[in-house]
């Protein structure tokens, strides 16, 4: 059964990195719901967020395959509620909306968003959450007419109290050393 | 080591030398002129040859690295040059071929403007190359060659491709090598686990009805010796895949033949029989496994590979043993009993005899008119001893050749397995060739794959590489044929060729060759073609519509093999 998988890469801080870890999942025909890169908490390793939905033997083999990449050090894969995620959206909405009634400010108070510029045409709304959340706010807003939407790839971190990857680094080092 | 300042060019060259490199492929032009002029100068360490086409040197390359393990290494120029070797980087990623590949690249300043014979090569090699890398600094030169020899030639080796802008091939710097060992973000095999052997040989010491699957981890992990003293030990049969041929003597007491589509009858249908399947450095790929979900359900596997990747891809391990075939076995010879298994060996050679009868007998002593494949490539292994070297295309004779070439030494067959290449032979034995120049080899090609490549005639005719090259001519696309035969109705669409004089295009190269219609002619053809010393094209016009028996039709059982239409 195909569900929602979080796919967390480690990897150097390389050109071209990022179009070898997407033709991973071009090649299986795999669409990439959301892709996020950012460093790490480890200087110098950089780390893709990327979100799919697949089967869970397919979501370990493209993890497989992820692993084979030199420049990457690990892959793993979550599901949604193993990790603590965010993404953000950004709405704008036409102006008058606001000054006609107050729907608009009391969509925006409810959900927990927030007006980050206002100008003679226009408000920009700003919200953080789940991609449900953020959707719900949208078709909220949209009834008065978002002009322009722009939502963000999804971040995530595991709930471990460290960055997985330096453990891994470790027993890495360790192994590096034993094979010849 | 002392540093000297050089060009980005001779550091190339160089850091090549420091690599052990003596055999360069490859074909200059406007983007890689500065390291070829730089190569000029080395004409005492390093050998440069100049073949037709960038195809041919880099199956030139794969052939070299093939029989000699050392990574192959081809040159090229930018844009088309580059976008030539796209066929050969597939083909060396799906076959785990170690080569070190260097294409020339516009200035930097340039990238991106489509300049004259620029191509984002570094883009369009990403899914055929194990790792790339655009060096557009001299100094970067060095580290960048140290860094893909250890990566081709690591782990499960692969090709790698440096594409070295034309200002980084003049710029100066001051050169210092180091090889590299050790990369943070790669490891190239784990260290077999313990734990992981004993529960192997746990199954293996309690097996009833065992078969080893040879592949060619097997050959790349130098574990050849390692196997044999596997299987002698505990007594079991082994098989081998298409890459597996020649990792054991072909007359080894336990070799029990070819898996796959069209490997031998015993193996495929022992298969679905075994108790415990073994499998050595190999991927269980489809032509192999036929119907994955009616593939070995009766057996424990344990599956020995380097490639994390592989476990479970495809054949679920019961027992996955991570490593180097090398010391895999190593460690499993010291876990498992001395045992043999005569019964189950004998239920193998009784299928060979069902086989001879049904498909071997007719395919090497055939009472009919026309010449079979099968014939002529027995021959051709018996008046070597089974000694050379076979280098074989895509197809009919492909197939054929595996089943009736005998192999008595390993790296001994050179083919294109995975990606299945036509027009691979005849540049690939001119790699074999010069990395065993000592050796018979044997070039088999069909009429179609033959002149795929068949400008590197020139290449053979220009160094005189001592290539013995046979052309299986049926003036069809053989294997596309039988397929139309069995599976559409013989609805022979566009497989029939109007094929040219190939004696005549021997001679107009300056090769010896000859043509054989009919079988009286075939012995004394042969013996005159190893006979003469220098390159030879025997062309041989064999039944034109034969097929290639046994075989699992694609969809089937590797238990459901057929042994006739």
């Amino acid at each position: 059964m195909k569900q929602e998988y979080i796919i967390t890469v480690f990897s150097e801080d390389h050109i071209g990195l990022l179009s070898r870890i997407t033709i991973i999942f071009t090649r299986r025909k795999i669409n990439i719901d959301s892709l996020t890169v950012s460093a790490s908490a480890i200087p110098g390793i950089f780390k893709f967020t990327i979100v799919i939905k697949e089967t869970l033997d397919r979501v370990q083999k493209v993890v497989g395959q992820l692993e084979k990449v030199v420049d990457v050090m690990k892959a793993y894969f979550n599901t949604n509620e193993e990790m603590i995620c965010q993404e953000i959206a950004l709405y704008k909405v036409p102006i008058e909306e606001l000054f006609e009634s107050d729907k608009v400010e009391q969509i925006v108070r409810k959900s927990g968003a927030r007006i980050l510029e206002i100008t003679r045409e226009y408000v920009v709304i700003e919200k953080t959450g789940h991609t449900n959340e953020t959707q719900q706010l949208f078709d909220e807003l949209n009834e008065f007419g978002v002009t322009q939407f722009n939502r963000s790839g999804r971040v995530a971190i595991t709930r471990s109290s460290i960055e997985k990857l330096s453990e891994f680094l470790k027993e890495r080092d360790a192994l590096l050393e034993q094979v010849d | 080591m002392a540093t000297k300042r050089v060009s980005g060019s001779q550091a190339v060259i160089l850091s090549l030398l420091e690599e052990g490199v003596d055999t360069i492929f490859g074909y200059p032009g406007g983007a890689i002129m500065p390291i070829y002029d730089a190569l000029y100068d080395f004409d005492q360490q390093v050998t440069h040859y100049l073949t037709r086409h960038e195809q041919g040197a880099i199956h030139a390359a794969e052939g070299y690295a093939n029989v000699t393990g050392k990574a192959g290494v081809c040159f090229a120029t930018s844009g088309p040059g580059a976008t030539n070797l796209i066929t050969g980087l597939a083909d060396a990623q799906i076959d785990s071929i170690p080569l070190v590949c260097i294409t020339g690249q516009v200035a930097s300043p340039l990238l991106g403007t489509d300049a004259f014979q620029e191509s984002d090569v570094i883009s369009i090699t990403l899914p055929v190359t194990k790792w790339n890398y655009q060096v557009t600094s001299a100094e970067e030169i060095p580290e960048a060659i140290a860094k893909a020899f250890h990566i081709a030639t690591s782990g499960r080796p692969g090709p790698v491709l440096l594409d070295i802008s034309k200002d980084a091939q003049f710029g100066l710097f001051d050169f210092e090598y180091k090889k590299c060992t050790k990369i943070r973000s790669y490891l190239p095999e784990y260290p077999v686990d313990p734990f992981q052997v004993k529960a192997a040989a746990d199954i293996i010491n309690e097996a009833k009805k065992p078969l080893i699957l040879i592949g060619h981890g097997v050959i790349l992990g130098h574990a050849e010796e390692e196997l044999k003293e596997f299987i002698e030990k505990t007594g079991i049969p082994a098989a081998w895949t298409l890459l597996g041929l020649s990792a054991l003597p072909s007359d080894h007491r336990l070799n029990v033949g070819m898996l796959g589509m069209h490997g031998n009858y015993g193996p495929n249908i022992k298969t679905n029989e075994a108790d415990v399947i073994i499998a050595v450095g190999m991927r269980f790929d489809d032509r192999v496994t036929g119907k994955v979900a009616a593939y070995a359900r009766q057996a424990k596997v344990i599956h020995l590979e380097i490639d994390p990747a592989e476990i479970n891809k495809i054949i679920k391990a019961d027992v996955p043993v991570l490593g180097s075939a090398k010391k895999s076995l190593r460690m499993l010879i010291g876990n498992v009993n001395q045992n043999s298994h005569d019964a189950w060996l004998q239920e193998f050679r009784d299928c060979d005899k069902i086989e001879y009868e049904k498909v071997i007998s007719h395919d090497i002593h055939p009472n009919k008119v026309g010449l079979t494949m099968g014939e002529v490539i027995r021959i051709a292994s018996e008046k070597t001893n089974n000694e050379a070297v076979l280098v074989t295309d895509v197809g009919q004779h492909q197939m054929i050749a595996s089943r009736y070439f005998k192999f008595s030494r390993t790296r001994s067959n050179v083919t294109s397995g995975g990606l299945g290449t036509m027009g691979y032979a005849l540049p690939a034995s001119m790699g074999a060739k010069i990395g065993q120049p000592d050796r018979v080899v044997f070039a088999v090609a069909g009429d179609g794959g033959f002149q795929m490549t068949i400008q590197e005639l020139g290449t053979i005719a220009q160094y005189g590489l001592d290539i013995k090259i046979i052309v299986l001519n049926n003036n069809f696309l053989g294997m596309v044929r039988q397929w139309q035969q069995l599976f559409f109705e013989k609805r022979y669409s566009f497989t029939e060729m109007k094929n040219p004089d190939f004696v005549g295009i021997a001679k107009a190269y300056g090769l010896a060759s000859q043509k054989v219609t009919s079988r009286d002619q075939l012995e004394d053809a042969v013996q005159a073609m190893l006979d003469h010393k220098g390159p030879f094209v025997l062309e041989v016009v064999v039944e034109k519509e034969d097929n290639v028996f046994p075989m699992v039709p694609t969809g089937a059982s590797v238990s459901d093999i057929l042994l006739e239409p």
